[in-house]
């Protein structure tokens, strides 16, 4: 793997991710959250919309985050391999 | 024992704590002052960021914040959150692949531009002073009510405590405290939201619990909706404010989070860019289960106060509200003299609750044991010191650091510059505890500034010149400036000019004017950029370098 192959996979992985992001916090917990609401998380009381703002979204952060280093750091390791 | 004591005693406890840690580690060098030698473990970084993170604000502020707010403290709640995955993914593994202390380190280096470090210190000065003033209060706060000592004496007590192991143990000291103060303040945040949970659901988990029906079967939020909508208020669970606004405001808190200097600085303190990653994602975590318990305990709180206050004869009203209304922080006014307490949204309310007691009267409200009041206290006070203490190294290795080694005495010794750290802080933390003894009334205005001059200054400059390497200093410089003087200029005017709401621009408030100052400047620092030299080679290359992971 060369740098600019590293280099463009986490570009690239990290526009996948960020756009996640933006989908479950900006859609998900704000523009789409109102109408979101006249639905049930699955088993609980809570309103779809409110639980993705208040709950939902920082689960999915965490997971983002997650993957992130579980990728990279295989990645990485791929990386070094070559590079030796 | 009763609370007061129960409150002395895990207080002087806890302190005695981080005394101790903090003789144990001592910092010796500069790099132990200001990165903590770059040992630090993931999981142990993780457990500072957080404590780091998670201010006297989150801890003491944001459940009551929720609590009035509903649907619309959402934005709290993500913006707070969701910056750590812009941390994580844009700037924390590539700032400690750079590999030097601090945030006016790299953009001074990037940019190789004497101009854009003295930007960046300024910036990161005026925006760690601004938020020390809430922590000193929020210090105050505890030991007033708590303690019933005076604020003070408290605020004097606190910063002693800073004082010794900041001073002593520089970041080394801080980041072993802060993993101690984590474990204290989650721990006092998460008891009584399980004590909470149970007795109103059933359910010890706040989280699970929040989503469920009480005894009778109905739903918590449902109810929760149901009552306010009696007394006249809007609906829990949905937003009251222009969904434009909402995301402005959660935007400016993300990308404000993931400029601020005393969170970035934490990434420097481990050994490899792998462990930056990883301790962003174990931040996070620990953040998290505090973020997500906050709008459980919301909730309850706002019920719990529904269920027992309004309607009820001012004589017989719960103890807590005498007790808290001799602090000042609960006010009572019988505007039609029938000694009943109306609580309405309109001019008929008599009853004005300051949102911050929220969380530590909480325990009192629900009728919880005496110490899990007092561990209450120790955690909020565990919360202001910790974000306090990584605020003060901010500041301290701006001055000593940026300032002093790399600006005006580059020719100074490792010895000199240590005892300059150690100044520096020594300073830093008499003029925080000027803030905490007068605070300015301003101080949650200026949070907003905080906020919204990281959002348009540093996330741009660091983000652009890691992601392009054609970005150069002439970009830079315009770009942070025209995002500060727009959004400071736009604070200024609606928050202390008496600026009106109908002239929002596009019906924005200032908390998130800081999502158009960084617009503003990435549109201007990009053509900026274009139309002038690009950075030399070595730049280039230095970029280049911070992209890949190193190899060892």
């Amino acid at each position: 793997m060369s740098p600019k192959q590293y280099w463009s996979f986490n570009v690239k992985f990290v526009t996948l991710l960020l756009s996640i992001w933006a989908f479950v916090s900006f859609g998900c917990g704000m523009v789409f959250a109102p109408w979101l609401d006249q639905f049930k998380l699955i088993g609980t009381e809570y309103p779809l919309g409110f639980w993705f703002a208040q709950q939902g979204s920082i689960y999915v952060f965490v997971i983002l985050i997650v993957t992130y280093v579980v990728v990279m750091n295989r990645v990485d390791k791929k990386y070094k391999g070559d590079s030796q | 024992m009763n609370v007061q004591e129960w409150t002395f005693l895990l207080v002087a406890f806890t302190f005695a704590l981080y005394i101790g840690v903090a003789i144990w580690s001592r910092a010796k060098s500069t790099g132990e002052f200001y990165v903590a030698g770059k040992h630090v473990s993931p999981l142990a970084n993780g457990m500072a960021t957080a404590a780091d993170w998670m201010s006297a604000a989150s801890f003491i502020s944001m459940a009551g914040l929720i609590a009035f707010l509903g649907m619309d403290g959402s934005v709290y709640l993500m913006g707070w959150t969701g910056g750590y995955v812009l941390l994580a993914l844009l700037i924390a593994p590539y700032l400690r692949k750079f590999g030097k202390f601090t945030v006016p380190d790299f953009i001074g280096d990037r940019y190789a531009s004497q101009t854009a470090r003295i930007v960046a210190v300024v910036c990161a000065i005026f925006i760690s002073f601004t938020y020390i003033a809430g922590q000193m209060r929020g210090v105050g706060v505890v030991f007033s009510r708590f303690l019933e000592v005076d604020i003070t004496l408290g605020v004097i007590i606190g910063m002693g405590i800073v004082f010794f192991y900041a001073v002593l143990g520089g970041m080394k000291g801080i980041t072993y405290t802060q993993v101690v103060q984590y474990c204290v303040l989650i721990i006092a945040y998460t008891i009584p939201a399980f004590f909470l949970a149970f007795m109103v659901t059933g359910n010890p988990i706040p989280q699970l619990a929040l989503g469920s029906t009480d005894e009778a079967g109905i739903g918590l939020l449902a109810k929760l909706d149901g009552m306010l909508s009696d007394l006249g208020f809007g609906a829990y669970t949905g937003y009251n404010q222009s969904m434009l606004n909402i995301v402005c405001i959660t935007g400016a808190l993300m990308l404000g989070t993931a400029g601020l200097p005393h969170v970035i600085i934490r990434f420097f303190t481990v050994k490899r860019v792998k462990d930056a990653r990883s301790s962003a994602g174990w931040a996070l975590l620990f953040i998290a289960l505090l973020y997500t318990t906050a709008p459980a305990i919301a909730v309850f709180a706002r019920t719990n106060m529904l269920n027992t206050v309004p309607g009820v004869a001012y004589a017989n009203a719960p103890s807590w509200v005498h007790t808290w209304e001799e602090s000042g922080l609960i006010s009572y006014n019988d505007l039609n003299n029938d000694g009943i307490i109306d609580y309405a949204p309109d001019a008929t309310n008599e009853l004005i609750i300051d949102r911050d007691i929220m969380v530590l009267a909480n325990p009192e409200i629900a009728g919880l044991p005496d110490w899990v009041v007092a561990l209450v206290a120790a955690g909020g006070l565990a919360a202001a010191l910790s974000t306090a203490a990584g605020l003060l190294l901010v500041i301290s290795s701006a001055v000593s650091h940026d300032l002093v080694k790399r600006v005006f005495k580059p020719d100074i010794s490792e010895k000199g510059e240590l005892r300059f750290a150690r100044i520096a802080a020594a300073c830093a933390i008499i003029c925080a505890g000027l803030l905490g003894i007068w605070p300015p009334d301003y101080v949650a205005a200026v949070v907003a500034f905080a906020f919204g001059l990281a959002a348009a200054s540093f996330f741009p400059a660091i983000m652009l010149g890691i992601f392009w390497k054609r970005f150069n200093a002439a970009g830079a410089i315009v770009g942070m400036l025209v995002g500060i003087l727009f959004t400071g200029s736009y604070i200024i005017y609606f928050k202390f000019m008496g600026g009106s709401q109908e002239d929002w621009l596009f019906g924005i408030s200032p908390e998130g004017i800081g999502i158009i100052g960084m617009l503003l400047n990435f549109g201007i620092a990009v053509p900026v950029s274009i139309l002038t030299k690009p950075p030399s080679e070595e730049i280039q290359q230095l970029v280049e370098d911070i992209r890949l992971p190193e190899v060892d």
